[in-house]
């Protein structure tokens, strides 16, 4: 089959690859129909996710059609229509029970590699280097999914996969990101970085009840979305003082609830890399942390700031002391999929979100190498890039 | 762990001699002298004991058997000295799994059932009257076997065990399992305590080539609950381009 694979920094090939095939009693394999490249996957091509290997098979966002079942999966059957959650997770322990999906005990084979960083590891991911469990990604023409009898949510053949595929990763964690904050009718949310979390989150405070949603960012393509389709407020901090505006926009109390959509990568596999890698990336860093600290700083006394962005390493003046004096709540971590997905899909199906409106960007496979550089560089106003791997593009 | 095997009772089972076939001699000398060189290349104290650590594998490559400490003892005196106090290494870990305690403890009372996820084990058989064999991976391909005993064995609660005899592991062990979080999850808790090939140095040479016991009971016991809880263990099959 064609899959979507990693290579080096910046070089990311299609390659013909063999077919996956069942090794698991729970597994199935599904064939691709749909599937996007992610903003956390331009971390893995900018280069800073240790654990890759050449030839890894990318992608996270997928969906498609049963192919194959294994014997220990009563619940799918071939020729079912599903979209694949991100997070790898058994159903059985702990964590799964609690419906803290992403932080599933059993998924991870290579779950000593991130205890070493974070103490525990949480579930694994597709496409997402080793430390995450080395399962091969979706960016291809099949995948096998493990657990596919928790994982994989059947979708109805009244929608199409461009209403569908995002129940897959930036949907449920846009929508985790607002649930988050406990808004309450009348609220004011604050949202710091409008790409497509940042628009789903927007999306979902209204959702959930916020009365205001400001959204932050500094791309005026992204500001625009985020004010025609979900009506939000919007500030350029290119242009405005962030917290002076907001302060003023509020009536001096600040939003009830920031949320950070933007977030800070740096990684590593021991301890002492991963301190090293934080410190060296900190001239690159500054502008993504500075947006966590900016949402603490503007949030109101009491308020919520809710953590979609992705941290991995450790930071520095990160500003507890005002978190503290303020009696902020912090909420952050991998979105519970599982938990998230049905509802969200019944709100698809009953036409309050239509996800498909992120997209910027309609290509085959063959097109990811360019559409990863188009993406990152965000040439072309790109925000969302969906590929069809049968070509239909 | 009050639960350790307390009183070792007299033995007079002889079992299997800890005597060496030429391939594995050949193995264990070629091992050992790796293992020196390696350490002396090194330059500096740790590389000095590393090599310190593999002479007693050298003296079992020569003569087929490991150094005796003391002389003359019998088997159960090995297995106590061996053990006693503080000496020998210790292991304790647990983990906690949503499975009744029941089911937990009685997988593992069916000895057969160890090899599926102590990855060190090729093979256990229950031989009945508290008697199993045990046979592990021994470094370079070799076969490590012993014979143990099961010294204490309360359902649901607990179970100890130990090798007899000349083995080659000397070793003692015991297993909780308990009920927490309000009757939800089953904790069980592992106390291993062993006298390896060479004692504290095969250890040594153990951990220079990735068996770091502790790790080891642990990567196990994760197994455990992979198999019991998810039904299988986690496998990113990975055969694409390498």
């Amino acid at each position: 089959m064609k899959a979507v694979c990693y290579y080096g920094k910046e070089d990311v090939r299609v390659e013909t690859v063999p077919d996956p095939t069942i090794v698991n009693p729970r597994d199935a394999i599904v064939k691709v129909t749909a599937t996007a490249i992610c903003g956390s996957d331009l971390h893995i091509y900018d280069g800073f996710i240790p654990t890759m290997k050449r030839g890894d098979i990318l992608g996270h966002e997928f969906m498609g059609e049963v192919v194959e079942v294994g014997p220990g999966n009563k619940r799918l059957k071939v020729g079912d229509r599903v979209v694949v959650p991100f997070t790898i997770a058994c159903g059985n322990c702990f964590y799964c029970k609690e419906q803290l999906w992403s932080l599933c005990d059993n998924s991870n084979p290579n779950a000593w590699m991130l205890e070493q960083i974070t103490g525990f590891s949480g579930s694994a991911l597709f496409g997402y280097s080793h430390m995450y469990g080395g399962y091969p990604g979706g960016q291809a023409e099949y995948a096998r999914v493990p657990f596919s009898d928790v994982g994989p949510l059947k979708v109805p053949q009244s929608l199409g996969d461009e209403q569908v595929l995002f129940l897959s990763d930036i949907l449920p964690t846009g929508y985790m990101a607002a649930d988050n904050c406990s808004i309450r009718p009348g609220d004011t949310v604050a949202v710091w970085g409008c790409g497509p979390v940042g628009q789903f989150a927007i999306q979902s405070a209204f959702l959930l009840g916020a009365e205001r949603v400001i959204a932050i960012d500094r791309f005026p393509e992204r500001l625009t979305l985020a004010a025609r389709h979900s009506r939000a407020e919007v500030l350029n901090y290119m242009e405005v003082d962030i917290a002076e505006t907001l302060r003023a926009m509020t009536g001096g109390q600040g939003p009830d609830a920031c949320i950070d959509a933007v977030g800070l990568e740096a990684h590593g596999t021991t301890l002492d890399a991963w301190y090293d890698l934080a410190k060296t990336s900190m001239f690159m860093a500054t502008d993504r942390t500075h947006a966590l600290r900016q949402a603490i700083a503007c949030c109101r006394k009491g308020g919520t700031v809710s953590i979609p962005g992705v941290y991995g390493g450790l930071l520095d003046k990160f500003p507890l002391g005002a978190a503290f004096a303020k009696g902020l709540t912090l909420k952050m971590g991998q979105t519970h999929m599982h938990k998230y997905m049905p509802g969200l899909l019944d709100r698809i199906e009953r036409g309050e979100i239509d996800p498909s409106f992120i997209i910027t960007h309609r290509v085959t496979l063959n097109d990811a190498p360019n559409m990863y550089q188009v993406f990152r560089d965000k040439k072309d106003d790109c925000i969302k890039v969906v590929m069809k791997p049968d070509g239909r593009a | 762990m009050q639960n350790m095997p307390a009183p070792v009772h007299e033995h007079t089972t002889s079992t299997s001699h800890a005597t060496l076939g030429a391939i594995e001699r050949l193995a264990a000398l070629t091992t050992a002298t790796a293992v020196v060189a390696y350490g002396l290349s090194r330059r500096n104290v740790p590389g000095v004991f590393l090599a310190a650590a593999a002479t007693p594998l050298a003296y079992r490559a020569l003569s087929g058997e490991w150094p005796r400490v003391g002389n003359g003892h019998s088997a159960n005196q090995r297995t106590r000295e061996a053990l006693s106090g503080d000496r020998g290494l210790h292991v304790r870990e647990s983990v906690r799994l949503e499975k009744p305690v029941d089911e937990v403890y009685r997988f593992w009372r069916t000895l057969e059932n160890l090899p599926k996820f102590m990855n060190y084990l090729d093979d256990v058989s229950d031989s009945g009257n508290g008697r199993s064999q045990w046979i592990a991976k021994g470094p370079a391909g070799t076969r490590v076997k012993w014979e143990a005993e099961i010294i204490n064995d309360i359902p649901n609660k607990l179970i100890a065990w130990r090798s007899l005899g000349d083995a080659d592991v000397i070793s003692a062990g015991s297993v909780n399992f308990d009920t927490v979080r309000n009757g939800r999850s089953t904790q069980v808790s592992v106390h291993f305590q062993y006298a390896p090939p060479g004692g504290r140095a095969g250890a040594l040479v153990a951990k220079v080539f990735g068996r770091e016991p502790s790790q080891t009971v642990r990567e196990d016991l994760r197994r455990l609950k992979q198999l019991l809880e998810a039904g299988e263990f986690p496998h990113a099959k990975w055969d694409t381009l390498k």
